[in-house]
């Protein structure tokens, strides 16, 4: 079984601050680390190789500070972790980004299973995992929360809406994970010594260019483009907040839930 | 009209349902139409479906591409895919507007990346700029800024959130035409084993909700919002920590890794408010927040709040809440 996990290096989002002249996320302003989901992914994958054998492959798209960074998902027991690095890969939307991924996947050769996290916690739009899909012409699975893998095929289970269903493919397939599927374990300070020995392989344009089409790469290749970027002022809400739990704090809350929630007032009316 | 292209409508539709986010798209629809002066249509690939096909014309269709197969009763991926994208390559629209669902996401990404198109996830927000392109608005960083985005490739596609846009007013005196499109049919490689229904939560659809967080001592400490929620006719939410803890089951989690609400009336009690949680409700029509700590960031985005002790002032706005009920009728 090869497994290859997709992990992206994320600014920890409870110390990031936004840069609103530039309008974007100053990177600069906190740590990278792994997306919490593509933990889940990687732990799945190890799961996975636990019971049927097999290798794990890291592919990481990220800048070149990252490559120390990979080697915690060595530790936590990928065999090879790959970094696609090159200033031709900057700049990328989702389409670009999973382009890259693809051919990428393609240039590591054969492989059963691609796992991702559902989404990002910067990018979060959960595009990235199915646009690989298609870019290789296999199924994906979105959301899964529950892995069932065999030699021949894999079932997952995925909340849709009020209901669970379960789905099932045969290899080579996609999967994207919850948090819900398992909670990634640490690694040992042996495996974190193991992973000191070994290297991040780096992969750049170059090594695309057999099997894409560069044109299609980074900003180039990406047709969508934030042009604005607005900070709304304030919430818009002038909260009435009552700094004790007084009779008339009680008194006035409760009776505008009651008028909030009695049935004639703006049925319906949610725009 | 139709030489400024079209602006097509992904319709999701489930065992014959259509999915209410569809007549919000076509709500939408038409305001964009107009004003970009193109025609609106709408896709729909379902089994039997010619009844909703004319429900989508009283909502403001004017063309609707109908795919009529056994294997459309559910969302079949890989064929949904390739009759879509068939159809995009046919009528070459200029917009493509999925909802952003379970199956629009997993659905727009496919398409967008077989056309080599751009995709914009999760909009809250559509206009026309003066060039007839696509703005597309969508939360960004936690939902801390506003992000617009426009698409140079064609179409220009979106998924858009629940409950964000204007429904279409039914009206059956509109007019419009059902265009029946063969369907080809390819191995669909995903089956379905089984499906059944989870409990019967609804966060996207609620109306009202009470939300718990970790001011929650104990999971039995869960029987005093219930008891709440029983009173007001809401559903049960929950921040991400007593999900972990296995106080609540997951399906009842509000936020980032959970489902986004837009309720009428959003309270929540013990919850500090972090960006992720914050992420799922801020949108919230009323925001009420019971909090110990009054430097917690849920007072930022509260309309009303009160600094206390939720123990102590549940049961007291309940005892209020059945009194006022009681002298109001
Ligand atoms: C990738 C990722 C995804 C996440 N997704 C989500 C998500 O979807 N949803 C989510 O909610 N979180 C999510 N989180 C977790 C999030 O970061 C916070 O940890 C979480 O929201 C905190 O929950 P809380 O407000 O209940 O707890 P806390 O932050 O611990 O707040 C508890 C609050 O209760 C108050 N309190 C204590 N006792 C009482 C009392 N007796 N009466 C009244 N108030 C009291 C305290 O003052 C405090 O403000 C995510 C985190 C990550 C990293
Ligand atoms: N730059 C990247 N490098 C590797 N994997 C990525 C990258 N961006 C996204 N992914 C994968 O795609 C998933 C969804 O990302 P997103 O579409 O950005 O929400 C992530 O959880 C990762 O598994």
């Amino acid at each position: 079984m090869v497994i290859i996990v997709l992990v992206k290096y994320v600014p920890d989002m409870s110390r990031v601050r936004f840069d609103v002249d530039r309008g974007r996320v100053d990177r600069s302003s906190a740590d990278l680390e792994i997306n919490p989901f593509d933990l889940n992914a990687l732990e799945a994958a190890v799961c996975i190789k636990e019971e049927l054998g097999g290798q794990i492959f890291v592919l990481s798209m990220g800048p070149r500070r990252t490559e120390s960074a990979l080697k915690d998902t060595l530790a936590r027991g990928a065999d090879d972790a790959f970094l696609l690095e090159d200033r031709k890969f900057a700049g990328a939307d989702t389409l670009a980004t999973s382009y890259t991924i693809a051919s990428a996947v393609r240039q590591l050769g054969h492989f059963d299973l691609i796992l991702c996290g559902e989404k990002t916690v910067d990018g979060d739009t959960g595009q990235v995992g199915p646009e690989v899909a298609e870019h290789l012409d296999i199924p994906h699975i979105a959301c899964a929360y529950e892995l069932n893998v065999t030699r021949e095929n894999v079932t997952a289970t995925c909340d849709i809406g009020m209901e669970r269903c379960t789905f099932k493919t045969s290899f080579p397939a996609l999967i994207t994970v919850t948090k819900d599927i398992n909670i990634p374990r640490l690694p040992t300070f042996r495996d974190r010594a193991r992973a000191r020995q070994m290297a991040v392989q780096m992969m750049g344009a170059a090594v695309l260019s057999g099997n894409a089409d560069v044109t299609r790469f980074g900003v180039q290749g990406s047709p969508t483009k934030v042009y604005k970027v607005i900070v709304p002022s304030g919430e818009g809400r002038k909260g009435k907040i009552f700094r004790q739990a007084s009779d008339e704090a009680v008194n006035e809350v409760s009776e505008r839930i009651c008028h909030l929630v009695s049935p004639n007032n703006g049925a319906g009316d949610i725009s | 009209m139709s030489d400024n292209g079209e602006l097509l409508v992904f319709v999701e539709q489930r065992e014959g349902v259509i999915n209410p986010v569809s007549y919000e798209l076509l709500g939408k629809g038409i305001e964009l139409a107009e004003k970009k002066r193109c025609a609106l249509t709408a896709v729909l690939l379902g089994n039997r479906a010619e009844n909703h096909a004319r429900e989508l014309i009283f909502h403001g269709a004017e063309k609707v591409y109908l795919f009529d197969h056994p294997l459309f009763n559910d969302c079949d991926l890989l064929n949904y895919k390739h009759n879509v994208v068939r159809l995009v390559k046919e009528v070459q629209p200029d917009i493509l507007l999925l909802g952003a669902t379970y199956w629009g996401r997993s659905l727009g990404s496919r398409v967008a990346a077989a056309l080599g198109t751009g995709l914009t996830a999760d909009c809250t927000g559509l206009e026309i700029d003066k060039h007839g392109n696509l703005v597309q608005i969508r939360p960004a960083f936690s939902g801390n800024v506003l992000a617009h985005i426009k698409t140079r490739t064609r179409p220009q596609m979106a998924t858009v959130r629940y409950k964000v846009m204007p429904r279409a007013v039914r009206d059956t005196d509109r007019k419009g035409e059902i265009i029946r499109k063969a369907v080809e049919i390819v191995p669909s490689l995903l089956s379905f084993v089984h499906h059944k229904k989870s409990a019967d939560v609804n966060l996207a659809d609620a109306e009202i909700l009470v939300s718990g967080g970790s001011g929650l001592k104990k999971a039995d400490d869960y029987s005093l919002l219930s008891e709440l929620a029983e009173v007001l006719g809401a559903a049960l939410g929950s921040s991400r920590p007593p999900v972990d803890n296995g106080w609540i089951g997951r399906e009842h989690q509000v936020g980032f890794s959970g489902t986004t609400v837009n309720p009428k009336v959003y309270i929540a009690c013990g919850i500090s408010g972090s960006p992720q949680h914050l992420a799922g409700m801020r949108s919230s029509q009323t925001i009420i927040a019971i909090n110990t700590d009054p430097s917690a960031p849920i007072f930022r985005v509260a309309d009303y709040g009160i600094v206390g002790d939720l123990y102590e002032v549940i049961p007291k706005l309940m005892k209020k809440i059945k009194e006022y009920r009681y002298e109001h009728g």
